[in-house]
């Protein structure tokens, strides 16, 4: 029992957010555990990044707590963030910076100093491949390197809890297949949420799937769970139905 | 401080690789020169003081710090880089004065440039170089006035054209506040005590003093509190954000 409880990494409770009339979460509640990679699914303006930006402190809910490894966010949020590596949607970077000045800048932030450092730096940058790069201005780089940069900004600090929004999104096949093995990898020790539009990634790579659409969560379940839903026996289309219901039930907008 | 002194470094780095610095730097001399030798009249005046070139700062400033403090919030609101920054394990007034610190530092070296102008008087005449120190002094703490409101304002809005003009207004009040035409406003319907207040919030007052040679406890102690209270407001407008 107690075990259990103190492999809960990430626990969202009720989590409500408002921006004005829009109703972007809706009393969300989930837990993840050490081990577990949780994908998280939905249309577009579900409300997945508004979540994610709630978990990681950038964002403070309207209504309801998360907690990261035992510390409530609003309350302890050094604490928090200090525990979470997070790569925000579009992986937002200096641009007039050099990639190598840009990973000293986040691991002496991260309390990495000197030789240290330069050993953090290393293993990430061999681990992301980003080696050809590294005296590069940030700005100038390919949409799929600025997003290995902050993937490589993410996982540097070796972070217990990760979170990650779209990581695949604008890599070519080769790095898709790199990133998704690097979570993999990691997924052992830590908990990891990532959202994803590609629905074969969550077969790949996730143990567990959430659906959330209109702020709502619809679906808590593993991917063998959600494929079963459909007829078919087929992600992309146990996806369709489980959104689309939604919507027909309870119309287009998310605040009504 | 360690993560102030990262920010610091990180947002110097980004004047420095940027043609920022070096555009503020050149016009800042190139004006700074115009005024003192033209509208100053620096050699007809005949003497061996720094008057003509302090004298125009606080106008100087009135423009060029605000274009400095525009970028300092709204560009990372802008590029979508506030979202790494504030969920990195650091404070946000941590953030706040490291970012501050960095532009002060900043206009300090600009600053520190105009040093031709401080040989070429001692070397044409025989000036009280403790009033110069002191001018300089209350120059640099002037120009940390001006950047803590630039700050706070730069926090509100995403665009930095906005916060310019805003923070040019702004500064321009603490400018004027000891002028005649503000004071007026203010007579007619305020006590008198008010009326003493608003022209003491007044740049010019204290940076007058300062320039004079003396440096009054609380000419020092009016910049803290400026600087102090401006950098808070950021810090609340930054904080007021996350619940929006
Ligand atoms: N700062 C904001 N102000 C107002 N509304 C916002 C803000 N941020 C998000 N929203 C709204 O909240 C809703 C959820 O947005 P969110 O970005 O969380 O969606 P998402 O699930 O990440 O979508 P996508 O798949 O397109 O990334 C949308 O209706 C969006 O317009
Ligand atoms: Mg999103």
């Amino acid at each position: 029992m107690t075990t259990e409880n103190q492999s809960i990494a990430i626990e969202v409770k009720a989590l409500d957010k408002q921006f004005g009339p829009i109703h972007a979460v809706r009393d969300v509640s989930f837990s993840v555990s050490h081990g577990e990679v949780l994908g998280f699914l939905g249309p577009n303006g579900a409300g997945k990044s508004t979540t994610m930006k709630m978990i990681t402190g950038f964002l403070e809910p309207t209504s309801g707590t998360v907690i990261v490894n035992g510390n409530d966010v609003t309350t302890h949020p050094i604490e928090v963030k200090s525990s979470i590596g997070y790569l925000p949607e579009g992986a937002p970077s200096y641009g007039e910076m050099t990639v190598l000045s840009f990973l000293r800048f986040i691991a002496e932030i991260r309390g990495f100093k000197g030789a240290e450092a330069e050993k953090k730096i290393d293993a990430v940058v061999k681990k992301i491949n980003l080696e050809m790069v590294l005296g590069q201005t940030i700005e100038t780089l390919s949409k799929g390197f600025k997003r290995r940069v902050g993937m490589a900004q993410t996982i540097i600090h070796d972070p217990d809890v990760l979170i990650m929004d779209e990581p695949t999104d604008g890599l070519d096949p080769n790095q898709k297949h790199e990133v998704r093995s690097l979570i993999k990898e990691m997924a052992e020790k830590k908990a990891i949420i990532i959202s994803t539009h590609i629905l074969e990634e969550v077969d790949a790579i996730c143990t567990r799937a959430i659906i959330i659409a209109a702020g709502k969560i619809l679906f808590d379940g593993t991917p063998q769970e959600l494929r079963a839903t459909s007829d078919k026996n087929d992600i992309d289309d146990a996806f369709r139905i489980i959104t689309t219901q939604h919507y027909e039930q309870h119309g287009e907008r998310a605040h009504s | 401080m360690k993560n102030i002194s990262a920010i610091m470094k990180r947002e110097l780095y980004g004047y420095f690789t940027t043609p920022v610095a070096y555009v503020f730097i050149v016009i800042f001399l190139f004006l700074t020169g115009i005024f003192t030798f033209y509208l100053g009249s620096f050699y007809e005046r005949a003497q061996a003081d720094l008057d003509p070139f302090f004298r125009f700062h606080p106008w100087l400033y009135l423009f060029l710090i605000p274009a400095i403090a525009m970028r300092l919030w709204s560009e990372e609101r802008k590029s979508g880089t506030i979202e790494l920054l504030m969920t990195l394990p650091i404070s946000v007034s941590e953030a706040v004065i490291g970012k501050f610190l960095a532009a002060w530092c900043f206009t300090g070296i600009a600053l520190a440039l105009t040093f031709p102008i401080w040989i070429t008087v001692n070397y044409l005449g025989e000036p009280d170089n403790t009033v110069i120190v002191a001018s300089y002094l209350g120059s640099f703490l002037m120009a940390g006035g001006f950047l803590s409101i630039g700050s706070c304002i730069s926090a509100i809005t995403k665009s930095q054209v906005i916060a310019f003009v805003i923070s040019v207004v702004i500064c321009f009040l603490f400018v004027l506040s000891g002028f005649p035409l503000v004071l007026d406003f203010f007579q007619a319907w305020a006590p008198h005590a008010l009326v003493d207040a608003i022209a003491s919030f007044s740049f010019l007052t204290h940076f007058d003093s300062i320039k004079k040679g003396v440096i009054d406890f609380r000419d020092l102690v009016y910049f803290a509190i400026l600087i102090t209270f401006w950098l808070y407001a950021t810090v609340v407008v930054i904080d007021s954000r996350k619940a929006s």
